[in-house]
């Protein structure tokens, strides 16, 4: 097979037949494997909102420990009561509301549209859970999260995540050690809706002090904490409307 | 070996030792740094690279004799990267959790300069088997490594193998804790796995001296 491979006629075409060849295979592939792709995400929601009201499998003071893949649906549905979406003070049911990507929805507000911002109720123990999702910005990209309040405005458990934050610094901001301290904070302060900073220096490392709407920053990780800081007092400011609808006074 | 030829027998054990491709040609140090702070991390590192890299010399040597040479090293990135796509989304639909642990990393693949230098230097010029056998050969060379590197920093580092603890528990003070031992938490950080390839480099060359580069 004499075939000259240098003319420019030829690359051209193996060029194009190449890309065809590449891209029906890749076509193929991401359309055959979606359906697994979102249900993995799906999971990995459940576990995380479910996380955050405290049903998870945490022993000691170790790691984050999830419900299993394979159990978390049964869990989710037996634990989350009700599915809503907020505009401003009102709330109306909305299956499978946990979906809502809050990324979008921050987006439709900033462009001055309705937005319909998902809020879950979770009941465990015959105490209920206000499930608030959270998103915003780290050191190098997206940090996000859930936050779950009871009805005096005290945080119940969070849950943290990021896109890519570094290792060992802000990355550790889903590490069990961080994310523990918030639990038991107010978010209040007096009637303000303050959130809960994190700080460095606030002298109270081992987070004797409930009422200080502060936790203790990570040593490295400046930015990245700021971030939390900013994401936490962003949602509430979107819930605050419908916050002070349910809060006890 | 009866199933190989001395000659192919070589292109499996050469970059096992002689010619590895960290240790000798310091190549792909950057992945070797970033995910072997878990064992578990190393070893699915390696598997990835060794399918890209077994798979993508093979396609390479079937196309050596039709690729332009003047996109050839387009050509080369094309295949890479459609092979490091396979890897990520069947990562992604089948070992979620571990997807997320190398998140970026299997996209890096792309850009390890082993895959792009086995596919310049060998499969361009050698037939599908060999190249296959070269393939495999660097990547386990380069996987062998990774392993090395992640069992001693997760050891040294964590305490623990595969996530499973080997030392005892640090918080109740088990084990070799219970005599004052504690967890070398620099070994998690990347440093250290510069300072593991650098030990493994010195124990290589100092058992067999020929390796050593003329000053």
């Amino acid at each position: 097979m004499a075939m000259n491979t240098e003319k420019n006629s030829y690359t051209v075409i193996f060029a194009v037949i190449m890309v065809v060849i590449v891209g029906s295979i890749l076509a193929f592939l991401a359309t055959g494997l979606k359906p697994r792709i979102d249900e993995n995400e799906r999971f990995e929601k459940q576990q995380n909102i479910l996380y955050a009201m405290g049903v998870n499998q945490n022993e000691g003071d170790g790691s984050v420990t999830f419900i299993p893949t394979n159990e978390v649906e049964a869990e989710f549905s037996k634990y989350i009561k009700k599915q809503m979406v907020v505009q401003g003070n009102t709330a109306t049911e909305k299956a499978d509301a946990y979906l809502i990507d809050l990324k979008n929805q921050i987006a439709q507000i900033k462009a001055g549209n309705n937005a319909e911002l998902p809020l879950l109720v979770g009941e465990k123990d015959g105490k209920e859970f206000y499930i608030i999702p959270m998103y915003g910005k780290g050191l190098w990209d997206a940090i996000w999260g859930f936050i779950s309040l009871d009805e005096n405005m005290v945080v119940q458990g969070v849950y943290f995540d990021h896109k890519g934050e570094t290792p060992g610094l802000g990355a550790n901001i889903k590490q069990r050690f961080f994310m523990d301290d918030f639990q038991g904070e107010s978010i209040l302060d007096g009637n303000r809706y303050a959130g809960i900073g994190v700080v460095k220096g606030n002298n109270d490392p081992l987070n004797e002090d409930k009422e200080d709407n502060e936790v203790d920053a990570l040593a490295g990780a400046t930015i990245t904490g700021n971030g939390v800081t900013a994401m936490i007092k962003e949602s509430l400011k979107l819930y605050k409307p419908y916050l002070e609808t349910i809060r006890k006074k | 070996m009866a199933l190989l030829s001395k000659k192919d027998a070589n292109l499996i054990l050469d970059p096992l030792a002689d010619n590895n491709p960290i240790t000798i040609q310091v190549l792909g140090i950057c992945s070797a740094l970033a995910i072997t702070a878990e064992l578990k991390a190393s070893v699915v590192m390696a598997l990835s690279v060794l399918f890209v890299l077994g798979v993508g010399n093979v396609v390479i040597s079937l196309l050596r004799n039709v690729i332009p040479s003047k996109i050839r090293i387009i050509v080369q990135l094309v295949v890479v990267a459609t092979l490091v796509i396979i890897v990520d989304q069947v990562l992604k639909a089948f070992a979620y959790e571990l997807s997320k642990t190398l998140s970026v990393f299997v996209g890096l693949i792309i850009t390890n300069c082993i895959i792009m230098g086995r596919f310049e230097a060998f499969a361009l010029g050698n037939g599908p088997w060999k190249s296959f056998l070269d393939g495999i050969g660097n990547a386990l060379g380069y996987g062998v490594i990774l392993v090395i590197i992640g069992f001693f920093r997760e050891l040294l580092g964590s305490g623990t193998l595969f996530g499973i603890p080997v030392l005892g528990d640090p918080v109740t003070k088990t084990g070799l804790y219970s005599i004052g031992y504690e967890n070398n938490g620099f070994m998690i950080i990347p440093p250290a796995a510069l300072i593991v390839v650098g030990i493994v480099i010195w124990v290589q060359r100092s058992r067999n001296r020929t390796l050593i580069e003329e000053a």
